[in-house]
């Protein structure tokens, strides 16, 4: 590397360190403070990211050096990586529209995490996310790309809606209605699990028919079979004895997230701990391996649209018995209108595993607890979020990102010397 | 007027109004399967051009310069889109699902920007397609059948009809009578040969996906500029995704897009015309039956998926798609 890229790179991470440092002294004056430029948690990455640099740049090697690490850190790099990608075209295109980038970051941060209400809205915000999340992430380990966890989600929605309305003791009342949301999300997989095993159809093709047919077929439900006689814009509300309470009063957040946690828990286990997970996993690394090992892909692949099913189905069911105050769909969908593609992200943003969806999710779960705070104060539309979502997503899809810096290291060119005669 | 006859005519042009997007979308998603690359982002790249096409047709008050708008925009995602799965093998499907996601966020939020509506903007018609003098496409008019009743006008059959139906010829011309075409098919099947052969396989590759993809933006503004002449939120509504459908129907025949695009297209503008009926009644064998079509109105808007689905379901056991599909090509 080039002494003066060295430099260069040198001056920016201590620049980066020290600003950090002073933003982390301001920001100990508290949260309460109006000047949140430099907050606590920011000025950390600052610090981090600052450390990294000197540190990678003194360390005899370059920033490929560490990222090409085989170990644990790399899948790490490469989401931190989308993730700031996508935080800087989102705040480019701000720009663009004459918004304050970071007014809107600034104050999204502080919706999200700012008190105890910002943390329990990110809470809130990720429990559907963390379930949906798991429907493509069960789906990528099986070799499928099944994004059909928006209809399953929906349908599920709608099915705790019609549960909910019928009188049972409490505690019975919430595990049946968990039980019939799972089923009917696993139901809707069914088709597409059906027609990629005997028909051959690619699963993107079907579930995103189904969740067409899914979005109709619950608007219908929700308008004209379970819509509130007293108010026209929502569904009945479902009976007190399903209802989740609230874990802070005054917050949305309820009991219902522990659920969704579990739920994250059990996939891991089911994938990594059991014969059937071996088999789904086995089926997305080599289709004839896992035949030739005495396994049905088939099956395999059918399980994981079930399970995916039920994990959307569930996360229908905490958008209604676990939304105070309403407890109830609201007629024009609003409330779960993107969860199922939000999961894409947020399972691409935890790598496909079920742990990290947790992670993927606070992200996204803050990302929207912060919303209503940047449209007040910044003026940028809610529809931000989504752009930044796609962003992330599509440099997530890059597996070589780091090419891209054209830092040339010794490992790469190593790399090419050794390639060039086999070529030949 | 007989209605056997109206009826015919109403379906005929229901399908061809409805058919171009789709048959547009579809011919340039077989020339990129034909060499080996999967564009599941037809989705976003219809939404985003339709949206830039409508901002180019409204800055520029010419509704010309936005349908090419709407091509550059598609052929700029293309080339993000070949970038990423050609030249950074990366994940094709993934790339796609992310445009779809960027769409669906870039058009609402570039709708509230750029005109500060919610969800939709109409253009003036006068930046319309349909509304240009020259070229602008055909009235559908149904003669009058008794003295004093007037005419029914049906609608308009776009320009860009007739320029779908030459494509689709071409693309057919391209990959079945040109080197070129030969090319992309050798590319598709085995990218390892065609290399050891000569023939830049990245380079073909792109040059597909690039065609695919601005025919794709070119449906896009088709559907806002011309057919719709507004713009909204989920303006696509599915129909990228009916198109990579209308592929596997095709069986990667670009004259055979032609076919499954037209069925396609007439339920999904079927479900759209139904819905907009009132309530009538039909004599049946002396019973006076009343239909309430507001009551099947949610089940009308679900014909075009599950047709399209129950097309495809039937069709793909025949369907034979290149063996390096999706499948990006490293140089050993």
């Amino acid at each position: 590397m080039n002494n003066s890229i060295k430099a260069v790179l040198i001056s920016i991470g201590t620049l980066l360190f020290i600003i950090g440092w002073w933003g982390f002294i301001q920001g100990n004056l508290g949260w309460e403070t109006e000047d949140y430029r430099f907050d606590r948690v920011v000025s950390l990455l600052g610090i981090v990211a600052g450390g990294l640099l000197i540190g990678s740049v003194i360390r005899q090697g370059s920033l490929i050096r560490i990222i090409e690490l085989k170990g644990i850190l790399r899948p790490f790099f490469d989401v931190f990586a989308a993730v700031i990608v996508g935080l800087i075209v989102g705040a480019a295109v701000m720009d663009l529209f004459k918004f304050d980038p970071w007014l809107a970051y600034s104050s999204l941060f502080k919706g999200a995490f700012g008190d105890k209400y910002g943390w329990a809205d990110t809470a809130f915000n990720a429990t559907p996310l963390v379930l949906t999340g798991l429907t493509f992430a069960i789906g990528v380990r099986a070799g499928l790309f099944n994004i059909g966890a928006q209809g399953q989600m929906m349908l599920g929605a709608i099915a705790a809606v019609g549960i909910g309305s019928i009188a049972m003791p409490p505690g019975i009342h919430h595990m049946v209605t968990i039980m019939v949301a799972m089923m009917v999300g696993a139901l809707w997989s069914l088709p597409a699990a059906f027609l990629k095993a005997k028909r051959g159809v690619h699963e993107v093709i079907s579930t995103i028919m189904l969740n067409f047919v899914a979005l109709w077929l619950v608007r219908f439900l929700a308008l004209k079979v379970f819509g509130d006689p007293n108010r026209a814009e929502k569904t009945v509300s479902v009976l007190e004895s399903t209802q989740f309470s609230t874990i802070i009063p005054g917050a949305d957040v309820t009991h219902v997230v522990w659920i969704s946690i579990l739920a994250a828990l059990l996939v891991y286990v089911v994938l990594w701990h059991m014969p059937l997970g071996y088999a789904v996993r086995s089926t997305g690394l080599n289709l004839d391996a896992t035949r030739y090992g005495g396994m049905n892909p088939n099956r395999a692949m059918n399980s994981a649209f079930v399970l995916g099913g039920m994990a959307a189905g569930l996360a229908g069911a905490t958008q209604i018995i676990g939304r105070p105050p309403v407890f109830a769909l609201y007629g024009d969908l609003s409330q779960i209108a993107t969860l199922g593609f939000d999961g894409i992200a947020v399972a691409l943003l935890g790598r496909n595993h079920p742990i990290g969806a947790i992670f993927g999710a606070l992200f996204f779960g803050a990302l929207n607890a912060g919303l209503p705070l940047m449209q007040i104060r910044a003026q940028v539309p809610l529809e931000m979020v989504r752009v930044i979502q796609g962003v992330i997503v599509i440099v997530v899809s890059m597996p070589e990102l780091w090419r891209l810096l054209n830092i040339k290291s010794h490992a790469l060119k190593l790399k090419a010397a050794f390639e060039k005669p086999q070529k030949a | 007027m007989d209605p056997i006859l109206f009826i015919s005519i109403k379906v005929l042009f229901l399908g061809f109004q409805a058919m171009i997007p789709l048959a547009l979308c579809a011919m340039g998603e077989v020339l990129a399967e034909r060499a080996g690359v999967v564009n599941i982002g037809l989705e976003g790249i219809l939404l985003i051009s339709a949206f830039t096409a409508t901002v180019g047709a409204y800055f520029f008050e010419n509704a010309w310069l936005g349908i090419l708008v709407g091509v550059f925009t598609g052929f700029l995602i293309g080339m993000l889109h070949g970038w990423i799965s050609i030249y950074l093998k990366g994940d094709q499907i993934i790339s796609g699902v992310g445009i779809n996601l960027l769409a669906l966020g870039f058009v609402a939020f570039g709708i509230i920007v750029v005109w500060g509506t919610h969800g939709q903007f109409s253009l003036r018609p006068e930046f319309t397609l349909k509304a240009q003098d020259f070229f602008s496409g055909w009235n559908v008019v149904l003669p009058s059948n008794a003295p004093g009743m007037p005419a029914q006008f049906l609608g308009k059959i776009s320009i860009l009809l007739p320029f779908t139906f030459m494509m689709a010829g071409v693309i057919w011309w391209i990959l079945h009578k040109t080197t070129f075409g030969l090319r992309v098919k050798a590319v598709g099947e085995n990218p390892e040969a065609a290399d050891v052969a000569g023939i830049r396989v990245e380079r073909i590759q792109m040059i597909s996906v690039l065609v695919g993809a601005a025919l794709g933006g070119l449906a896009g503004a088709y559907l806002s500029v011309d057919w719709n002449g507004l713009i909204t939120r989920d303006i696509s509504s599915g129909r990228g995704f009916i198109s990579l459908a209308t592929v596997v129907f095709s069986k990667l025949n670009p004259l055979l897009t032609l076919v499954g695009a037209f069925v396609f297209g007439l339920f999904d503008n079927l479900g759209l015309w139904l819905s907009t009926f009132s309530n009538f009644t039909v004599n049946i064998f002396g019973w006076e039956v009343e239909i309430q079509i507001s009551n099947y109105f949610y089940f009308i808007r679900m014909l075009p998926y599950v047709v399209t689905l129950f097309v495809v379901a039937g069709v793909i056991g025949q369907a034979r798609f290149p063996k390096a599909l999706g499948v990006p090509y490293r140089r050993e």
